[in-house]
């Protein structure tokens, strides 16, 4: 059975709405207008992202004969426009010598995971599960 | 900004928060939800480092 117009509409909706929430962590939840939620991911997402980078935590390449590299190197990316921004400018290359290393890889990593997860919330918000 | 204790109050505050937010819809829940996460943070990093305290450094 083909999809009818309104459903691709939706769908298509739905994957502009999990980019813009990738992109811009809380965006998805502003779109949704639940506004609260939105500027609180859109300001704490991004300063833990920007602290983890302070205290030189390290950016992980795409290195897939190291797994691990790899798997921390997705959760980067889960921060969305801020990684691409910091790579972009040259920030993230971690100064594994610095007492605060682990803490910085800490916080990007998890910084990342959470706007994963925030995504995931929009999307069901957006169907209206939530 | 080298001290371990900022730093782990700095994480266990953000995690707090976002998970609460993520998960409960009211202020009330929410900052009941981050507040025992945050303490349980605290709570457990503080005693998991003592746990490591007798082990040496080198």
């Amino acid at each position: 059975m083909r999809a009818t117009a309104a459903e691709e509409t939706q769908s298509g909706t739905l994957v502009l709405l999990c980019l813009a929430s990738w992109a811009i962590p809380g965006a998805g939840h502003l779109w949704l207008g639940r506004r609260a939620k939105g500027l609180i991911f859109l300001v704490a997402l991004p300063l833990m992202f920007v602290i983890g980078l302070a205290i030189r935590g390290r950016l992980f390449p795409f290195d897939l004969a190291e797994p691990l590299v790899a798997l921390a190197a997705v959760a980067d990316v889960g921060i969305g426009l801020p990684y691409l921004i910091a790579s972009a400018l040259g920030y993230g290359g971690g100064e594994v010598r610095a007492v605060t290393y682990e803490y910085g890889n800490a916080f990007l990593i998890v910084a990342g995971l959470l706007n994963l997860l925030v995504m995931i919330d929009a999307y069901d918000v957006a169907m209206g599960r939530k | 900004m080298q001290s371990h204790m900022v730093l782990l109050v700095l994480f266990a505050f953000f995690v707090s928060l976002v998970f609460a937010v993520i998960a409960k819809d009211s202020a009330r829940e929410q900052a009941r939800l981050g507040g025992l996460m945050f303490g349980g943070f605290m709570l457990v990093g503080i005693v998991v480092s003592w746990l490591m305290y007798p082990f040496p450094l080198h």
